[in-house]
């Protein structure tokens, strides 16, 4: 009646479920499109490898392996990849509104238009921004704290094919169904029983659900690594500045991660067992939900800053060629902001009718955040300040991180203060908001992490014009797309809407649809310096300490053994490496035999049956759901059974790949 | 070259021109322009901190690099110092007692809930605001009509919006008056506005609220009082009244839906909206809150819960249609109770009986 379209009926057969060929969306053109690419490319992929024998490498060598090393590569491969996948539903939505002008009805319908903004929210924030962090800390910090694995190296890998699972959930829903259609934080009533029929909110709660046991899991694995795995010596405060960052993060994603799995959890018993947590009928109470998501919701866009600081911090000082001013001050600003993280939710909804004095409280507090924030801007400054600064790429990303972030941090103490927040709630001056500090703060902070220590990684480094041009793309276009959305926020203009009236807006779209297309040509530059330099990577080798670096993680080879480091090393102060330069250090010769740990397919195995059990669940398939579950408790129980976990290399064998390591 | 230069030189001007535009920084209500007042406080009291930091984030590494002439200021001792701390410290946490001052001054005098009698700009008209899919009704009740996606309100008087929905969450938001409240089904939420001057101001909902969201805007008409009078005049000889049977008619999705009038409304039609009980044979919240506290229906209330159902009555398919979700019988579950009492442990009733 709406709009001419129906859904497929609700039917439900013992086989199939829910699902029929009906949802098969082979009527959207679009979409038939994406899947014929994406299985085309997939297909040739696929014939590479046989043709190259690689299935056995990849298995052996990376789906397999608990050395944190490959898990924090496969969980940057597993960014990119998506990210590529939530650019493309950011460029659908610049050009649908920059179309979708004074009665003109755009490209995409409301039914596609809504599940494209849902999507491209919980793909950025889900399978992007967190394994690009979680990426970082994983392949980083263990090495930066001298030790040779994390604490729990199967619960690694697993948490790592969890969060695979999950963001494989929210592709299937792309050619099988649909996908939520209700912003990415899905509040309900909209987002419940009656407001969301059919699967596509469903494919939400599961996809979030699995990945995030693997979010938890690697919090706890990566906190239990920091407080116990530190090589000797190496106290609290002798630290690099990431891994007390990597610390303050995990401990904020075991504190509020439970929060959005109980949430997520009672919508789940909503919709499936008709509980009546968030209706409006039956005592049911949708400002719980809103409350608890931002519980979490809060804490977690610290969760992706806070580790960019730390990121930021290594470069700043490396690239000074000085410490970190004001180390002291670093550490309790981060631990400052985690607690303050967890009392300003409230913020994101001024506008829900609480009385004057929660909204004042809930806005000084968040204003108090922007205190020890603009703390670590000033250290980073005095770092620079009578240092010696090497402009090389990641410092492009660090300046253009300062002043970016800066700004950003300006429009959100703005967004803080409740009657500005009236008017410019949920318009697009929040949209640039976010943008502003994710882009450039969490962006901007993954590329400088990943020119950074690239070359940690692989043994040579990135290529400087396609990197300079990566940068040059994103922050130009960064500006372009998104300074036409502040003044279209000051407009009045609301978010996700896929159709204006108002001529007037149309010229700023088109300039923002401009700036996605720029961001384009720097995300093209992103896989053509990665292409480049592994092309050229004779020309880029680079030693083992390409940038005069000062933390741990450089004093062992590039690319590291996979025991990290042939000996413990005695930690005597911060900056250990750059003191071991000036002391000389030199590797002995005499090995001891390293534990390591074995790798093991039963995180793969168990992911794989939890997207089936995801998928299963998605569809009503009840056979299926209680097949993969149970396959998944017999698999985790009987891994507890395999006492055949663990080797040691011996010395000689040290040695070898040492010396191998030392020629090439 | 000039073929390239005409369509940015016109995108130059349509951007220019449209500058009339900028609801939040040139508003027509007292509350939008106290709001942008603070605005640009807020806004100058940062740039003081603001702009330093961003010149020292360029200057900084242009003055230090490393290819400098004169490196004789190279100095990598440099990493704490008292002074800066507390300059970094200070500076910030001043900045932000001021803004903390404002905000707390500003938000209690801006509090949504907080009538506008202060301004004595006459009396104040009261207007019932119904969120629904994907269309706006606004009750007056008062002078006992409504109208739907248009919103007629006699400027320089303040307006009392009593604010509720249907069905999922919208805000009101009519940006050249001032800010937005939520609407919530089942609860009623307050705003408090005025319109300066005559004119026309694009109204809308703010919060994404499904398939018809895009076009769920309205016109606010801010006219003298003649001209509100003739309005109200106009609306009345519409005819149609609004009761609790064209509300549900009303109420059925629907997107962009015309301007309608209705001269009359029936009496405590809002006040039935917001206790979700507008239909026949529903149960209003408030007697549901008093039957709990009485310790609630029982076992033999279980055959009662459908008059409680009121989300899926109203369920949407994904492009906004109707239908119908299978609904659980609870007379059932009520027959096997009946059948087997021992089934439950404990109800209230019992409780009740024993004690």
């Amino acid at each position: 009646m709406a709009t001419g379209h129906v859904q497929p009926q609700e039917t439900w057969s013992p086989i199939f479920g829910r699902l029929t060929l009906d949802w098969i969306p082979y009527h959207e053109p679009i979409l038939i499109g994406t899947f014929l690419g994406v299985g085309l490319a997939g297909l040739i992929v696929l014939a590479l490898m046989t043709r190259f024998r690689l299935w056995l490498p990849l298995w052996r060598d990376w789906v397999i392996s608990v050395d944190h090393k490959k898990i924090g590569i496969m969980y940057m491969v597993l960014g990119f990849v998506m990210m590529v996948r939530g650019f493309a539903d950011a460029l659908m939505m610049r050009l649908q509104q920059a179309l979708a002008a004074g009665g003109a009805e755009g490209y995409l319908p409301p039914h596609h238009y809504d599940q494209v903004f849902t999507a491209h929210g919980v793909i950025m924030i889900f399978f992007v921004a967190m394994p690009f962090v979680t990426g970082i800390m994983n392949y980083v910090m263990p090495t930066q704290i001298g030790a040779r694995d994390v604490a729990f190296p199967f619960l690694n890998n697993f948490s790592f094919w969890m969060t695979v699972a999950g963001a494989l959930l929210v592709n299937i829903s792309l050619f099988v169904g649909e996908f939520a259609r209700v912003g990415w934080l899905a509040f309900p009533p909209l987002s419940g029983a009656s407001y969301s029929t059919g699967p596509g909110m469903d494919y939400y709660l599961w996809a979030l659900q699995i990945a995030g046991v693997g979010t938890t899991l690697s919090g706890i694995n990566l906190i239990a690594t920091i407080l116990k795995m530190r090589a000797p010596g190496m106290k609290m405060m002798m630290m690099p500045v990431f891994t007390w960052t990597a610390l303050i993060t995990n401990v904020l994603i075991v504190a509020a991660f439970p929060v959005l799995t109980a949430t997520l959890g009672m919508l789940t018993l909503d919709r499936y067992l008709d509980f009546r947590f968030f209706t409006n009928d039956f005592g049911g109470n949708a400002m719980m939900y809103i409350n608890l998501i931002w519980i979490w919701g809060h804490p977690e866009v610290y969760i992706l800053i806070i580790p960019i600081f730390g990121v930021f911090s290594e470069i700043v000082a490396t690239f000074s060629r000085k410490p970190l001013f004001g180390y002291t001050t670093m550490v309790w600003a981060t631990a400052c902001i985690m607690v303050l993280s967890f009392v300003v939710w409230l913020h994101h909804f001024f506008t829900m009718g609480s009385g004057a004095n929660v909204n004042t409280f809930f806005g000084i507090t968040t204003m108090i955040i922007a205190v020890p924030t603009g703390v670590k801007i000033f250290n980073w400054l005095f770092t620079m300040y009578r240092g010696s600064v090497r402009l090389e790429v990641p410092m492009y990303w660090t300046i253009g991180f300062l002043v970016t972030f800066t700004i950003g941090g300006m429009t959100g103490v703005l967004l803080a203060v409740p009657p500005v927040d009236f008017q410019l709630h949920n318009t697009l001056f929040l949209i640039a908001h976010f943008h502003n500090v994710i882009i450039g703060g969490v962006v901007f902070g993954v590329y400088a992490a990943v020119t950074y220590w690239w070359p940690k990684a692989f043994g040579f480094k990135l290529d400087d014009r396609w990197g300079k041009r990566a940068f040059w793309g994103w922050f130009v276009g960064f500006y372009l797309a998104f300074m036409p959305l502040y003044a279209l926020g000051l407009m009045g203009v609301t978010r996700r809407m896929n159709s204006y009236e108002d001529m007037g807006w149309q010229p700023y779209f088109i300039i923002a649809a401009v700036g996605a297309v720029v961001i384009l040509f720097g995300i093209l530059s992103t896989f053509m310096c990665f292409y480049v330099s592994i092309r050229d990577r004779k020309r880029l080798a680079c030693g083992g300490d390409p940038w005069d670096a000062r933390t741990l993680e450089w004093a062992n080879q590039s690319p590291p053994q996979k025991y990290n480091f042939p000996q413990d090393i005695v930690v005597t102060g911060r900056d250990m490496f750059w003191k071991m330069k000036e002391e000389g250090f030199k590797w002995s010769t005499d090995y001891q035999a390293i534990h390591m740990p074995k790798d093991t397919a039963t995180g793969v195995l168990i992911s794989a049956f939890a997207l089936a059990f995801g998928f299963a669940m998605v569809w009503y398939i009840w056979w299926l759901a209680i097949l993969s579950f149970v396959a998944m408790l017999a698999i985790g129980i009987a891994h507890t059974f395999n006492y055949n976990r663990d080797y040691y290399i011996q010395p000689d064998e040290v040695a070898a790949t040492e010396a191998k390591g030392a020629s090439a | 070259m000039l073929r390239t230069i005409k369509p940015l030189l016109a995108m130059a001007g349509a951007v220019a021109l449209s500058g009339c535009q900028f609801h939040v920084l040139a508003p027509s209500g007292w509350v939008a322009h106290q709001e942008k007042n603070l605005l640009i406080i807020s806004t100058l009291l940062m740039l003081i901190v603001i702009l330093p930091v961003l010149f020292m984030s360029v200057y900084f590494p242009l003055k230090y690099r490393a290819d400098r002439k004169d490196t004789s200021d190279y100095d990598p001792t440099f990493t704490h110092s008292s002074k800066l701390e507390v300059v970094v410290w200070g500076v910030p946490i001043l900045i932000i007692v001021g803004l903390g001052y404002f905000t707390w001054v500003y938000t209690h005098r801006l509090d949504p809930y907080r009538t506008l009698d202060h301004l004595e700009a006459g009396e104040p008209i009261e207007v019932q605001a119904v969120s629904l899919d994907w269309k706006w009704l606004f009750i007056y009740p008062e002078l006992g009509v409504a109208s739907v996606n248009e919103l007629a309100i006699p400027a320089g008087r303040p307006v009392n919006f009593s604010l509720t929905s249907s069905t999922v969450m919208n805000t009101l938001s009519i940006p050249a008056l001032g800010g937005m409240v939520y609407s919530m089904a089942g609860m009623e939420t307050k705003l408090h506005l005025i319109a300066d001057s005559e004119g026309t101001y694009p109204g809308r909902s703010a919060h994404y609220s499904g398939p018809g969201f895009s076009h769920m805007t309205f016109d606010t008409l801010a006219m003298d009082e003649a001209g509100f009078d003739a309005w109200v005049e106009k609306v009345r000889a519409e005819g149609t009244t609004l009761d609790a049977e064209s509300y549900l008619e009303l109420e059925t999705p629907s997107i962009d839906a015309p301007v309608t009038y209705y001269g009359g409304v029936s009496e405590g039609l809002f006040g039935r909206i917001v206790e979700l009980c507008v239909a026949e044979q529903t149960v209003c919240m408030g007697d549901m809150m008093m039957m709990d506290m009485h310790g609630g229906g029982g076992l033999q209330g279980i055959p009662n819960v459908p008059f409680y159902e009121y989300d899926r009555h109203r369920a949407i398919d994904g492009f906004g249609n109707p239908i119908s979700l299978p609904a659980p019988e609870p007379k059932h579950y009520y027959e096997a109770f009946l059948a087997d009492p021992d089934l439950l442990c404990r109800t209230p009733l019992d409780a009740k009986a024993k004690s």
